[in-house]
Parts: C-alpha cells; sequence; structure tokens
C-alpha cells in the first residue's frame, strides 16, 4: 500500500502533497541552489584556472594553516568534552546544572564578541597580553590568538552530543564492570567508549568543520596578514573583496565539500544508531 | 570455590578513619578538574577582560558610546531582522520538521541531510554566495529585480542571511518532539469527530509550541550574534543596514577598544539572558512533560 | 559468607531512606527482601554491595567489616535490575569480564578463562549463543547470562536486583525454579530484592520486610504467613478480609455483622484480620459469628475456587475474598447473588492502638 494505513491529520493527499511541495521548495532555493552556485562559480573558469587558484601560495598557505588549527583544536575539545561529559552525567555534584549551562556560552555569544574578547585580555593592553608581553610572547595577530579563539568557539560540540546520549544510557553498565573488578581505564576503554563512539565521531566532525570555517571570532584576532595569520575563511574574504570571485569561490568550494562530508558522516552516524536501535528487541514477548 | 579469590576481597579492611571513596564509578576527580579547568580558562577568564576594559570607563563615557545613534541603529535593524528571520524559520522549520516527521517521499532523506548544511557550511562561505545569488545580475536576484525586489545590500539581505544560518535550530528542536507524539491522542480526537484543522489546533499545536518557541528563541539568539554571513550581503550602510556585531568589529578597527568593549558588554548580556531564559524555559517544559 | 547489616542509615539530601538497620543474613541461604516500591530495599541491596554508602554503620562479611571497602574489591556478584549486559561485547565475552579485569596475578591464563566460561554458558544453556550480542537475546535470555556473568569469578555473595522483575508469568517460574537448584547446587550466600510476595515466599529460606526505610519482620516464609507481626505486613502478604467494629459484652459488633470474642480485649474498637482459607461459607450463621454476605462473583482458575462476597447490612471496605476447595463448590454450588454467612476459624484481632496482632482461634466449635 502506498499510503499508510493509518489515518493522521494532514494525510488527505492534497494537503499532503502541497505541504511535501512546499517543502522541497524551500530545500531548494535556500540550501540546495546555493551549494550549487558554490561549485558552479568555482568551476566557472574551467578545471585549469580552479587548480590554479587552489595552488596559489596564498590559497596553499591558509589551506596549511587552517588544517594546522583544526589539529590543535579537536584534539583539545575531544578531551574536555569527554571529561564533561562523564562528570556530569556520571555524578552528582553541586553546580552541576550550572556547568551543563556554562558549556552553551560560545554557541549564544557572537563570535565577533568571542573574539574581542580574547583581544582585550591577551591583547598588548589586556592584563594577561602585557605580562606576555614582557617575554616577548604575542599570542594576539598569530597563530596562537587563531587557535584559542577556535577552541572556545567549538568547545560544545562534543560535549553536547555526548551529554544526553550518555544521559539517556545511564551509568549501570559502568557500575556492572566496577562489581565485577574492572579498573577505572578499563571500564571506561571496554564499556563507555563502544557505547558513545558514534555520538564521538559526530562530536569530532562537528567541531572540525566548524573549527575550519570559523570567521568572525579569528577574523577579529589574526590581523588578515596574507601568507601569515590567513585562515581559509579569511582568505575566502579577502579574495571576494579583491574582486576576484572565481578565486574566492575556488576556496569557499574546499570548504563546502568538508561541509558536505560532515552532512555524509552525520547521516552514516544516524543511519547507524537506527539499525542498533532495531536489533534492540526490547519489546518482543518472551517465547 | 577458590579460596584466593574471596580472601583478597576481605582479608584488607582498611582502618574505620581512612577518608573513604563514596563514588562507585572512577574518574571523578580527573573529569571534573579538566572540566573545571577547562572552563574556567577558556570561557570565563576571557570574560574578565571585558569587565576590566568595561570598567576603565565613566558611565557616562559608556552610556555616551552605547547609546550613538549609528549604535542605536544597529541594535534596531539587527533586532529586527532576527525578528522576522525567526518568525520566517518557525514558519518554515516546522513545514520541513513536519513534512520530515509525517510523510514519505522521495528526495526525504537528501531533504532530512540538507537541513542540516546551514551548521556545517562556514558563515563566510553562506555570505558571498547568497550575496552572488541576491546580486542585481545573480541567479535570484535578476528575477526579483524584474519584481522591484532589491534584496542585497538592504536590510532584507540580513534577513535573508540570518534565516539562512539559523533555520536547523527550529527543524531539529521540533522534529524529535513531533517524533514523540502518540498517534493515539489524535485518533481519540478523531474518533470524538474532530476535524484536521481542529486537531492540528487543539491537540497537536499545544504539544509543539513548547519546542517551536525554543527553536525560535535560540534561531533568534544566533541571528543576534551573526557576522560572518551577513557583513557580505547587508551593504553596511550606517543608520540603515549596519548590524551590531559589525559595529564592534569597526570600533575595533578603529582602535577604539573601549567603545567596541562597552557595545559588546550590550550584545554579551543580551545573548547571556537569553541563554538562561531559554535554559529555563526548556527545563519548566520538560518538568510539564515528565511531571516532575 | 554471612552478611551482619548493623545499624544502617542512608539520606538522600534530607530524604531518610533507612532507619537505623540492623540485620543478619546467615550463610549459604536465599534471602529475600521484600517491600513495595521506595521502601529502601533496594538501597540496602546496593549498600551490601557497595555501590551507595551508608552515612552511619556497618557491613560485615563473614564478621569483618568492609564498610571501607571498595565495590571492585567486595567480590560479590551482582545482578542488576535491567541486566545491564555490555552491549558491544559478546555473551562470551560479557562472561569473561571479570575473570579478564582480575589483577594480573589473580588472573586465570586465557585458555582457563575460556574454559570457565563454556562451562558456565553449559549451565545456562545457552552455549549455542556465546557470539550473539545481548540486543539479539530475549528477556530471559540475558537474565541468565547476566547471572552467569556475576557467577564467574566464583562470589560467595550473589546479589539480586528484581531479578525477575522485567520478565512475564511463565518465564519468571522457570527462572525461579532453575535458579534455586543453582543455588542448592552451590551454596553461595544469595539476597534479592522483590516487590511480589509470592516470589519472596516461594523462592527463599528468609524473608525481611522492608517499609519506609525500616525492617518491619524477619521470619521463614512459612512463619511469616502464619503469624505477620504487624498490620503493614499482613496487608502486604497475599489477600486479607478486615472487618472493623465495636467491642460489645464480648462481642466484636457492627451493623448486623458480629463475632462473639473468646477473651475480651481493652479498648472500644478492634479490628479483625482473617485470611481467606481462614473462613468457611455455611448458608446459615453460627453461634460464633454472623457475617452476612451477597456472592458477587466466583472465580475456578487455580487450585482453589476463589468467592468474591459483598456484605449486608454492614459495611467493609473491600469485598471479602474466601477460598473454598473445588469438591466442596461441586457440593455447594454457590452462585451469583445467593446469600451466604462466613464463618471464621482463626483471626488476627488488633486491638485499639496496637499494632501488633492476637491470633484467635474457634477450633472446631462453631
Amino acid at each position: 500500500m502506498a499510503e499508510s494505513a493509518r489515518h493522521q491529520v494532514g494525510s488527505k493527499p492534497l494537503i499532503k502533497w502541497t505541504l511535501i511541495g512546499l517543502a522541497l521548495s524551500v530545500t531548494l532555493v535556500l540550501l540546495v541552489i546555493p551549494l550549487v552556485l558554490i561549485f558552479s562559480q568555482a568551476f566557472s573558469a574551467g578545471w585549469g584556472t580552479l587548480m590554479a587558484n587552489l595552488g596559489d601560495e596564498y590559497t596553499l598557505h591558509a589551506i596549511g594553516l587552517t588544517l594546522f588549527v583544526a589539529l590543535v583544536t579537536v584534539p583539545l575539545n575531544l578531551v574536555f568534552g569527554t571529561a564533561l561529559a562523564w562528570a556530569v552525567t556520571r555524578f552528582q555534584f553541586p553546580g552541576r546544572k550550572l556547568l551543563i549551562t556554562l558549556i552553551d556560552i560560545p554557541f549564544a555569544i557572537s563570535p565577533v564578541v568571542a573574539g574581542l574578547l580574547y583581544l582585550l585580555l591577551y591583547g598588548r593592553n589586556g592584563w594577561v597580553g602585557s605580562w606576555l608581553g614582557q617575554y616577548d610572547l604575542q599570542l594576539m595577530f598569530a597563530w596562537p590568538g587563531i587557535v584559542m579563539v577556535t577552541v572556545f568557539v567549538t568547545s560544545p560540540f562534543v560535549a553536547r552530543e555526548l551529554i544526553p546520549l550518555m544521559q539517556q544510557q545511564g551509568s549501570q553498565e559502568e557500575e556492572a564492570g566496577v562489581v565485577l573488578g574492572a579498573s577505572g581505564w578499563r571500564v571506561f576503554r571496554h564499556i563507555t567508549l563502544p557505547n558513545i563512539k558514534w555520538a564521538l565521531i559526530y562530536g569530532v566532525v562537528l567541531t572540525n568543520a566548524r573549527a575550519v570555517g570559523e570567521f568572525g571570532a579569528v577574523s577579529v584576532v589574526s590581523g588578515n596578514i596574507r601568507g601569515e595569520t590567513n585562515t581559509l575563511p579569511l582568505h575566502v574574504e579577502l579574495l571576494y573583496q579583491d574582486y576576484n570571485i572565481v578565486g574566492a569561490f575556488a576556496s569557499a568550494s574546499l570548504l563546502a565539500a568538508i561541509a558536505i562530508l560532515t552532512l555524509a558522516v552525520k547521516g552514516f552516524v544516524e543511519w547507524h544508531q537506527a539499525r542498533e536501535r532495531d536489533l534492540q528487541p526490547e519489546h518482543r514477548t518472551e517465547k | 570455590m577458590t579460596e584466593t579469590v574471596t580472601q583478597g576481597a576481605v582479608a584488607t579492611p582498611r582502618p574505620f578513619l581512612v577518608k573513604r571513596n563514596k563514588r562507585v564509578l572512577p574518574g571523578f576527580t580527573l573529569s571534573l578538574g579538566i572540566s573545571l579547568l577547562f572552563v574556567s580558562m577558556v570561557l570565563l577568564l576571557p570574560l574578565s577582560g571585558l569587565v576590566v576594559e568595561a570598567s576603565g570607563m565613566s558611565w557616562q563615557q559608556f552610556w555616551f558610546v552605547i547609546s550613538d545613534p549609528r549604535v542605536v541603529a544597529s541594535y534596531k535593524v539587527t533586532a529586527l531582522a532576527a525578528l522576522a528571520a525567526s518568525l520566517f524559520n518557525a514558519l518554515f522549520g516546522l513545514l520541513l520538521a513536519w513534512v520530515l516527521v509525517r510523510y514519505e517521499f522521495p528526495g526525504k532523506r537528501l531533504v532530512d541531510a540538507m537541513v542540516d548544511l546551514p551548521f556545517a557550511l562556514p558563515t563566510a562561505v553562506a555570505g558571498i554566495t547568497l550575496a552572488t545569488l541576491f546580486a542585481e545580475t545573480g541567479w535570484y536576484g535578476q528575477w526579483l529585480s524584474k519584481l522591484g525586489l532589491e534584496v542585497a545590500f538592504t536590510p532584507v539581505g540580513i534577513v535573508v542571511a540570518m534565516a539562512f544560518t539559523s533555520i536547523p535550530f527550529v527543524v531539529r528542536t521540533v522534529q524529535p518532539v513531533l517524533e514523540e507524539l502518540s498517534p493515539e491522542d489524535e485518533e481519540a480526537a478523531m474518533s470524538l469527530g474532530a476535524s484536521d484543522g481542529r486537531i492540528f489546533r487543539k491537540v497537536i499545536f499545544p504539544a509543539l509550541w513548547p519546542a517551536l518557541v525554543t527553536g525560535a528563541a535560540l534561531s533568534f539568539t544566533r541571528s543576534l550574534g551573526e557576522f560572518g554571513a551577513v557583513i557580505f550581503i547587508a551593504g553596511n550602510m550606517p543608520y540603515v543596514s549596519e548590524v551590531t556585531s559589525l559595529m564592534i568589529y569597526v570600533r575595533l578597527q578603529e582602535f577604539d577598544y573601549a567603545a567596541a568593549s562597552a557595545i559588546a558588554s550590550v550584545v554579551l548580556l543580551t545573548s547571556l539572558v537569553l541563554l538562561f531564559a531559554i535554559n529555563l524555559w526548556q527545563a519548566r517544559f520538560l518538568r510539564r512533560l515528565e511531571g516532575r | 559468607m554471612s552478611i551482619q547489616i548493623d545499624q544502617v542509615n542512608k539520606f538522600y539530601g534530607q530524604f531518610q531512606a533507612l532507619h537505623d538497620v540492623s540485620l543478619t543474613i546467615p550463610e549459604g541461604q536465599i534471602t529475600a527482601l521484600l517491600g513495595p516500591s521506595g521502601s529502601g530495599k533496594t538501597t540496602l541491596l546496593r549498600i551490601i554491595a557497595g555501590l551507595e554508602s551508608a552515612e552511619r554503620g556497618r557491613i560485615l562479611f563473614g564478621g569483618e567489616d568492609i564498610s571501607q571497602l571498595h565495590v571492585r574489591d567486595r567480590n560479590v556478584g551482582f545482578v542488576f535490575q535491567h541486566y545491564a549486559l555490555f552491549r558491544h561485547l559478546t555473551v562470551a565475552q560479557n562472561i569473561a569480564f571479570g575473570l579478564e579485569s582480575l589483577p594480573k596475578k589473580q588472573r586465570p591464563p586465557k585458555p582457563e578463562i575460556r574454559a570457565t566460561v563454556a562451562r558456565l554458558l553449559e549451565m545456562i544453556q545457552l552455549p549455542h549463543l556465546a557470539n550473539r550480542y545481548p540486543a539479539q537475546l530475549s528477556g530471559g535470555q540475558k537474565q541468565r547470562v547476566a547471572l552467569a556473568r556475576a557467577l564467574a569469578t566464583k562470589p560467595r555473595i550473589l546479589l539480586l536486583d528484581e531479578p525477575f522483575g522485567a520478565l512475564d508469568a511463565r518465564v519468571r517460574k522457570d527462572l525461579r525454579r532453575w535458579l534455586r537448584n543453582l543455588h542448592d547446587e552451590f551454596h553461595f550466600t544469595s539476597v534479592f530484592v522483590t516487590h511480589d510476595q509470592e516470589e519472596a515466599l516461594e523462592l527463599s529460606d528468609q524473608v525481611v520486610v522492608v517499609s519506609h526505610g525500616r525492617v518491619e519482620q524477619v521470619n521463614a516464609p512459612t512463619e511469616l504467613y502464619a503469624r505477620p507481626e504487624s498490620r503493614f505486613v499482613f496487608d502486604f502478604l497475599g489477600q486479607v478480609n478486615e472487618f472493623s467494629g465495636q467491642l460489645k459484652e464480648g462481642r466484636l459488633v457492627q451493623g448486623d455483622a458480629w463475632v462473639r470474642l473468646p477473651e475480651s480485649p481493652s479498648g472500644s474498637e478492634a479490628q479483625l484480620y482473617l485470611r481467606p482459607h481462614e473462613v468457611r461459607l455455611t448458608s446459615e450463621p453460627s453461634e460464633q459469628a454472623h457475617f452476612p454476605f451477597c456472592i458477587e462473583a466466583v472465580s475456578l482458575i487455580g487450585s482453589e475456587v476463589r468467592v468474591e462476597l459483598k456484605a449486608q447490612g454492614w459495611q467493609s471496605e473491600d469485598v471479602w475474598e474466601v477460598g473454598i476447595s473445588h469438591a466442596e463448590f461441586n457440593r455447594r454450588q454457590p452462585r451469583r447473588g445467593d446469600r451466604c454467612y462466613a464463618v471464621p476459624d482463626i483471626a488476627h484481632l488488633f486491638a485499639e492502638g496496637q499494632d501488633q496482632p492476637r491470633t484467635i482461634s474457634w477450633g472446631d466449635s462453631a
């Protein structure tokens, strides 16, 4: 049967197909066509130009810097996110709820404000920055600053993915492990980690996507020095302001490709989790 | 029964005064230690910089900066555009969530995947893409200009950029609630002879709207702070299409850190209040659902 | 190994979950912790295991104070209510987990672990499922795997939290019998938590009734049923018929109903508790008692015929239930709507303001 046997609100064909048509149009106009535009612009001057644009010295440097920032940011936030999720889902302690709210701060704050916060503290006039300046250490308008703000804006992702899952799974399996005499590391490695593996991977992918693509916060602390502190998104902006539209979209297409990869990983992770859920015969009755 | 195993269990009772480890699961100190260190170093310490900078100003100076007509105009533009964007998202986000949960149709999985694109796509890329699409010669712009509509370099462009970057918030908060909705409620209403429209208004919508409000509020908060996607399409004309994040950025370019901090503290306070309000709202709504 | 619980107190914030609980659990027996939900029985079990710690009091295993010992080092077997099998390990890996967690010096070599796991799989009659994952098992199978996993390290103490709670009636009965046999074979000390009185009475050697964080009564199952020491235990264990009335001239009276008491208690009011099998049905009232009834329902399922009675000319909070044999049912053929009288053989009297009942017997005189 093509139609669901169950009569539900909105299952009349006219309403149903109108709504589907509308949703498809919104998706097409708001999401699909923009994505198509990025690649069509990048390729508009031919494959050779695209390669030349990507092979440009400054572009290569921007790609390198961006990868480096992601490479530092992701492991830091992986450790932090996992530790935080473990602490708030496995233990009760005063201030637990506050901690859960605090990690949402980077989501709520404008990236420009985030950049500014770091600039004020670690910049030449800031109280930490001026002290570091005595030792000739400059964090702002240099790569450390970029890494720091990126860690800030991406810090919630891993924890946000893990907390609901770990809360829902509960700690009975870990308790069972401890009763059986397992050490802390063994419990984490053999019981917890396999259970949260997929959420962890998705958290990492999200962190990576945002780390690679952060613009506002990085733009405040970077100083936009071509070939030195220009990340890929900043490079896109620079090219665009120079009216090098094709060049801008060439770099943008790299970032868009990472975004598509992120969506693919998400789809895969969700498919995997749904399959695991379907394997659970919880609702089957005993025979 | 081997003796060794059981002896190991009881042969080493510790003296009564040893501080007992009350936590059954391991790693409390380690995980909480890492979390607190990180939260205070990465999230809280930087806030102190803003406080120091802003407290260096007198109240008059502070008020002068944040009530500057151009800045006030930017508040209005930002708030109104964010409001329009979140209303747009509430409507179309609900539509997308509804269609994704209720119907089967070709391309459904693609639509579901694409909904997250704005979260995955860097904002700068979104910005130049939307600006190119809506420019007078762009794919959308050329049609719209025939109709006499201008989007790029106007406040409408800001709304478009904000709506694009924050629509997943609404879809992803409404979707799970819609999935959890029990079909029995609907069937009960139908058996009582209610029309589809009436059931939607009286049975489905009341269950959905807390999630819808949460999603729209998240979308609004995100839009208030949006920068990358907005600046390319906004045109950034003072008093007309300049958002507050850009004002902060402009003050920074002028090396007027104090002014930037003053405006930033207004923005920051607004977002923190919104964040806590959303959290409280969600907690209340969860309590009602779980009966606690 | 025996378990002693010595003045254990447990608080959750302001709420006191356990009040000065003291208890001795004898070696090699099965003890049931029986009580309604929220009575503190699971908390007590988790304190014995070391999964929770008490604010005051001690736990002793075989006479030695182990209150300070971490769960990890107590070597108890614990079966969780929802089994808590490791979902990413196979059945065999689940069972081997405890052995592989032993410190290097005590850990048996790999082939020995494999042999132990194979033996346990035989014991739980699931050797063919060794490589399945928990999600692919039925509830009863999961329960057995959980038991095998808990027994792998040969604990002297086995603790089970609502072991049959999530299973349906038939599987529950099979498993209960199986656990009983297993216990008779290995003689570990077992403690299990349940809210099901039938389960507690059938499976255990000793029942501990818990209510509101206090121990109400500790007895062998037969004693417990025959001689409940408080109203709570009475209400909680099995069906009970209640009659409350005024004391008048050696009789307990309410409306048209009365019963003659052999000796008069103090006070002006009293309550009489009667078990269904301690009451007979007659067509005429007796010298001793006058309880007029109208038959409301007759249920033939089970080894006894259950008759539900509605009070006539007096008030009873609940309908009365009386059990009669099938033979008697065939003789008398009671039907819905018939009038009849109940005559007690034995009853339990709660005098005004007293929580301890006095058992009264009328013998054959009635």
